[in-house]
């Protein structure tokens, strides 16, 4: 499956906006994408291991958060896993 | 200090979603390619503001909608280089909240002022730093341009450039 690094992760990536990586579910995709760049795992993951909470990971078009599954989720060769941090803010 | 290109359509844009949207934050992304010393922004895209309990002082852009942004670009041979809203009736500096809720490194926020409905100031601040914990905002130059040269030219331009100095 593909996974697409957002903009402020891409310098942990190897420059790369996207990681093709061979998984069965989310997180074992997301375990293989920071095997491979292990930069990228204090950026994702609190050190208790959670996603940060300003880290939003989409299966195609769901958020993984909502899924019956969430990160145990299977996933196919033909998905593609979206990393989007959050963004708001105002006065 | 970094600086942000802009051409005079996006720059336009993104101060008029602010006066259409007063006395609501308007709030968007900005589509660009990395260059030399900031961002090159060539398009902006309007997204709806999901703090609809507090939208005069508040913005959130939905992650789904950010998901179909970042598809957009990357269809456009771009990247995401930073976010605008308006501060309607409030300074074009960066907020606590602006702060707290920064999480793109490397990226540019532009804030527009929005005075009685009419965009006054626009800044723009690099979220700057390596991590979470160490992220701080540096204030920006904001260089709005006419039209970007195609990217062949630049690179035709930049080896001239360097042919020039190696003489």
């Amino acid at each position: 499956m593909t996974i697409f690094i957002p903009t402020p992760l891409r310098q942990f990536a190897g420059g790369k906006d996207s990681v093709d990586v061979v998984a069965g579910t989310v997180n074992a995709a997301l375990d293989e994408l920071t095997r491979n760049f292990p930069d990228l795992r204090r950026h994702l993951f609190t050190g208790e291991g959670k996603l940060r909470a300003f880290v939003n990971v989409y299966l195609n078009d769901e958020d993984v958060r909502y899924l019956p599954q969430k990160e145990a989720t299977a996933v196919s060769t033909s998905d593609t896993l979206s990393i989007v941090p959050s963004i708001a803010g105002g006065r | 200090m970094s600086v942000l290109r802009l051409t005079r359509a996006v720059y336009g844009a993104i101060r008029a979603d602010g006066e259409e949207t007063y006395p609501h934050e308007c709030c968007g992304a900005l589509l660009g390619r990395p260059a030399s010393g900031g961002w090159q922004v060539e398009a902006s895209v309007k997204a709806g503001n999901t703090r609809t309990d507090s939208a005069h002082n508040r913005y959130q852009i939905a992650p789904a909608e950010l998901v179909k942004i970042e598809r957009r670009a990357r269809s456009q041979g771009l990247s995401i280089a930073g976010f605008y809203h308006s501060h309607p009736d409030h300074p074009a500096q960066w907020s606590q909240t602006d702060f707290a809720e920064a999480h793109w490194l490397g990226c540019s926020y532009v804030i527009t002022a929005v005075a009685q409905g009419k965009a006054t100031v626009t800044n723009s601040f690099l979220l700057a730093g390596a991590t979470e914990e160490d992220k701080h905002f540096q204030q920006e130059n904001i260089d709005v341009v006419e039209t970007f040269e195609p990217l062949t030219a630049q690179a035709e331009s930049k080896k001239a450039s360097e042919r020039k100095t190696a003489e």
